[in-house]
């Protein structure tokens, strides 16, 4: 009998071939996450993976697991409910940089802030690939969008750094090109109680790379390589991104927090004593 | 020692499925030991898919599998293949 791809169990084959393009590194982003997914040892009906919109918003269509694809920007309050109400199920948001810190900014900084127990895989193309290009609140200075056709002027955001201010309690970023290092902090981050957060640079060759004259998706996973360094624990201030320039990898935060629900059933223990049932899910 | 390597038998096998192929070269770029190279061939979407040009050096890591962002391709050990 012929092997089976060991991926092909989680994924909807009935969807593949994807959309994405040749040199894409969303779908090594999926074949990573399946990966890390099997090695997690949770049941699967206790996955549920939440995707906004966008390219990387398409991942959840992909998977076979429990997946909902929520409007533009809200994955995490979608994820947020999902939680509350059961929170035995391991929520996942898969989303891209435009769909989770432009659209919405706001739901990231707050759900790290109270720290509800979910993990965010962010994939960074630097760019609004599903739309034309677009420049995201990531395009470095300089880049070529096509709204900025003259080069980018906006200083972009620092997502560990941002991550980390407002309370995430595990901050790693790799590139696509790190596939093993990606599948080991994609396990961590699920594992992990509280807002953990992965950051993956990924190649879009058709809308950034072309424009930037970064070459295909190949030469620009060439690119990840040469200039990528793995500083583990580095300090998130210093980890911006430049165009062309350096790209530091590596897991930044692993630190202990309470969790939202933690947080809140202490409170009211304290306050209420023995009349109050501490919450564990409405079902 | 890279003699008495290459007598011995391959260590593992790649499994292409050349219609999921997109041809971005990942595998092929990736590859520890150089298996693969791209085939002078065709598939029905008009990308040439990678061939294992040189089968008896795959050790059967996977790191083709997990970079084809494609699904296109897997390696696997022999010892889990007989």
């Amino acid at each position: 009998m012929e092997p089976k791809n060991p991926v092909v169990d989680y994924l909807r084959m009935d969807r593949i071939p994807h959309i994405w393009c040749p040199g894409c590194g969303l779908g090594t982003v999926v074949n990573c996450f399946v990966r890390a997914i099997k090695t997690c040892d949770i049941p699967r009906d206790l996955i549920s993976v939440v995707s906004g919109i966008g390219c990387t918003g398409r991942m959840a269509g992909y998977l076979k697991l429990d997946s909902f694809h929520t409007t533009h920007g809200r994955p995490i309050p979608f994820a947020t409910g999902l939680k509350l109400a059961n929170p035995k199920l391991k929520v996942i948001v898969c989303s891209g940089d435009g769909d989770l810190f432009s659209i919405g900014g706001n739901h990231f900084i707050h759900a790290a802030r109270r720290n509800t127990d979910m993990t965010i895989i962010c994939v960074n193309n630097f760019t609004y690939g599903m739309t034309g290009g677009q420049v995201t609140p990531t395009t470095p200075i300089e880049a070529i969008a096509s709204t900025t056709p003259y080069g980018n002027t906006e200083e972009p955001f620092n997502l560990s750094h941002l991550a980390e201010s407002a309370g995430a309690v595990y901050v790693a970023r790799w590139t696509t090109f790190h596939v093993r290092q990606l599948i080991k902090s994609i396990k961590e981050a699920v594992q992990k109680s509280g807002f953990s957060f992965v950051e993956i640079i990924s190649p879009c060759p058709t809308l950034y790379g072309r424009r930037n004259k970064l070459g295909d998706g190949l030469e620009m996973m060439r690119a990840f390589k040469e200039k990528s360094t793995v500083r583990n624990g580095a300090d998130t201030r210093e980890v911006g991104l430049d165009f062309k320039g350096g790209i530091v990898c590596g897991k930044f935060i692993d630190r202990e927090r309470p969790t939202y629900l933690e947080r809140y059933n202490e409170r009211m223990t304290a306050r209420l004593g023995a009349s109050y049932k501490p919450y564990e899910g409405v079902l | 020692m890279a003699e008495s390597k290459k007598s011995k038998e391959p260590r593992g096998k790649v499994f292409i499925n050349s219609e999921l192929c997109k041809g971005c070269g990942f595998c092929i770029e990736f590859c520890p030991t150089n298996v693969l190279e791209f085939s002078n061939t065709f598939n029905s979407k008009g990308y040439h898919p990678p061939a294992a040009a040189r089968p008896e050096n795959c050790t059967g890591c996977d790191l083709c599998g997990i970079y084809c962002p494609d699904f296109a391709i897997f390696g696997i050990l022999m010892k889990a293949v007989a």
